[in-house]
């Protein structure tokens, strides 16, 4: 049971850091943006393909995984993004859906539809295991790797965002854009920065994931409903709500595919229904946000 | 004009909106004409039909009422399975089956209108796209009744009103479809015309002076999107017909997404952008596909994003492609 609960955390904390990204150009600029799960697919595939046609340590890949991606949503943000951000959200669904669309195609035909997989080094293959009985705790190394960036991400995201200028920057943006612009800060290039890293921690999240997801050419569009219900579930105003709700989502998920396997995607969905119709804002909304 | 009676000549103006242009009556008889016309094209008239029929349908919500829903396959597939299933254990009567997937869509579709009311489009897109997610789920796992991931085969139609046998050139199944179409896009026509149709459209314009005239939101919206389940599950109970067959692939969410293409390729908030954009949809998903059968998503995806870069207002309106300046803004 204990390891169930092991395993749901160490999958909420990776949708965490995959999601965590859209949720704040989402706050930020009000951007429907369905096209998110393909930056994650990016930087899976930069992973893969950098350890496998030139034998770079995975150690070293996550990084460049993280630099290729947002270098990348920097630069898509700039030529193709911005134009859309005072568009209805019907185009804003229609565009990057459209840049899925056209990712998975890519990818599909450069590289090949069929899985990838990611040869771990030797010291994150094992396990380890507490306790006996009902409550073993059996964990993975590589589950605990996991564990282990992505608190650090997160400690590191919320130091960010609460004790730095560009922190008070972001979120004086987020509650205002208009008035925020109006004190002398350069919007612009704030949300450059977040998209970018935004993207980049979607890749690494995708880079990360690609052992435990499963990383082929359909990856954008079959998670794409995980990072939603993430981002709506948790609300766009603060990263504490994403992640709980994608705490909540990991374990939901794994503990339903293990009980009940016959139930395991009506858990997810029929949670996330229910909660967005108990509370349409997500759960962890502070009040008179705008 | 004006000083002679005004309330009436507005009433005129109003009605005239709503009848039925010249040009609409040979349109639609070259359209039932068709598949006997192009006796060989007759398979690809009966898919056009279908999709357009849902592309309607979507319209009815999305262009009409300002509902953002990624999730619509969910009707098609209830309206597909529920009748596939009705003529394979039931009866084989096309047109009994066609009212009894209507049905189930309906009422499918009155039950998840209480859940598209309350939050933002977010939310909404959330919901639709659970909705389906779950459906499809359902479908998968009830193998027992829908035949799983191999899909629900052996179904055999009965003869069109004890006449018409379905053939394999289609001709039949594209006359009955088209005959279909044109119905419910008559049935369509005269809602969104209707004082019922205005009120959609303030709703869709600006919810809270809706709601502050009077007009009952919430009613007006279950109502709305239950009758688009109606047109959707019909859309899908003629596909399955048609074709004899129902799989899984009926409740994907790439439907969802083309069907929001094609509306989008035709217009929103037009009737007829569902029935242009599904002929545009379909002659170029043939085209792009007889030259590169696995990557034309590729070009759909391209094509979504050039349109909304250009601006989807624009694309229909051939006229303003020249005129600099900042078009769009509106929807």
């Amino acid at each position: 049971m204990l390891t169930i609960l092991f395993d749901g955390i160490a999958y909420g904390m990776l949708l965490f850091i995959l999601a965590v990204g859209l949720s704040v150009t989402m706050g930020l600029m009000n951007f429907i943006n369905l096209a998110h799960g393909a930056f994650a697919m990016v930087g899976g595939y930069i992973t893969v393909l950098l350890m496998q046609r030139l034998d770079v340590p995975f150690l070293w890949c996550l990084p460049i995984a993280f630099l290729g991606t947002a270098l990348l949503g920097g630069v898509l943000e700039r030529t193709l993004y911005r134009p859309l951000y005072n568009k209805p959200h019907l185009d804003q669904v229609l565009f990057s859906i459209g840049l899925t669309f056209m990712a998975v195609a890519s990818v599909d035909y450069f590289i090949g539809p069929s899985q990838q997989f990611i040869q771990l080094p030797d010291w994150l293959k094992g396990r380890t295991e507490l306790g006996q009985g009902a409550w073993m705790l059996g964990m993975g190394h590589y589950r605990l790797f996991i564990i282990a960036v992505c608190a650090a991400l997160t400690v590191a995201l919320q130091y960010v965002l609460s004790h730095t200028r560009f922190g008070s920057r972001l979120r004086a943006s987020v509650d205002d854009q208009r008035v925020a612009a109006g004190m002398g800060i350069n919007v612009n290039m704030v949300f450059l920065g977040t998209f970018a890293v935004g993207s980049g921690l979607a890749g690494l999240g995708g880079a990360l994931g690609a052992e435990v997801l499963g990383l082929d050419p359909s990856f954008p569009l079959k998670f794409m409903i995980y990072f939603l219900i993430v981002v709506a579930v948790g609300g766009t105003s603060s990263i504490t709500g994403p992640l709980l709700a994608a705490l909540l989502l990991g374990i939901a998920d794994v503990a339903g595919k293990y009980y009940i396997p016959t139930f395991g995607g009506f858990i997810v969905y029929g949670l996330m229904i229910a909660i967005l119709i108990w509370r349409p804002q997500g759960l962890f909304v502070r009040q008179g946000g705008k | 004009m004006m000083n002679s009676t005004p309330m009436s000549n507005t009433q005129n103006l109003l009605m005239q909106s709503g009848r039925w242009k010249l040009w609409e009556y040979p349109l639609w008889l070259l359209a039932l004409a068709s598949p006997f016309v192009l006796s060989s094209h007759a398979l690809i008239i009966n898919e056009i039909a279908i999709v357009a029929l849902f592309a309607v349908s979507l319209d009815l919500i999305l262009g009409y009422t300002g509902i953002v829903s990624l999730g619509h396959a969910a009707f098609f597939g209830m309206g597909a399975y529920s009748a596939a299933l009705f003529s394979k254990h039931v009866m084989p009567d096309p047109l009994v089956g066609l009212a009894f997937g209507m049905a189930c869509a309906t009422l499918l579709g009155a039950l998840c209108s209480a859940t598209i009311m309350r939050g933002t489009d977010l939310t909404r897109l959330m919901v639709t796209l659970g909705i389906g997610l779950i459906l499809m789920e359902l479908a998968n796992k009830m193998s027992w009744l829908t035949g799983g991931a191999d899909g629900l085969q052996g179904v055999v139609m009965g003869p069109l009103l004890g006449q018409f046998e379905f053939d394999l050139r289609g001709q039949t199944a594209a006359g009955y479809s088209l005959v279909v179409l044109l119905v419910l896009f008559a049935l369509a026509r005269r809602l969104v015309n209707s004082p019922f149709g205005a009120t959609l459209m303030a709703i869709r314009d600006n919810r809270l002076r809706a709601m502050a005239i009077g007009i009952p939101v919430t009613s007006r919206l279950a109502l709305v999107y239950t009758v688009a389940a109606a047109l959707a599950g019909a859309a899908g109970a003629l596909l399955a017909q048609t074709s004899g067959f129902a799989s899984l692939d009926v409740f994907e969410f790439h439907r969802s997404a083309d069907v929001m293409l094609i509306l989008v390729i035709g217009g929103v908030g037009w009737l007829y952008g569902g029935v242009v954009g599904a002929v545009v949809f379909k002659l170029l998903h043939d085209v792009i596909s007889s030259i590169t059968p696995q990557y034309w998503t590729f070009w759909i995806g391209l094509f979504l994003v050039v349109l909304t870069l250009v601006g989807r207002e624009r694309l229909i309106r051939p006229w303003t492609w020249f005129k600099s300046g900042t078009a769009g803004g509106k929807s």
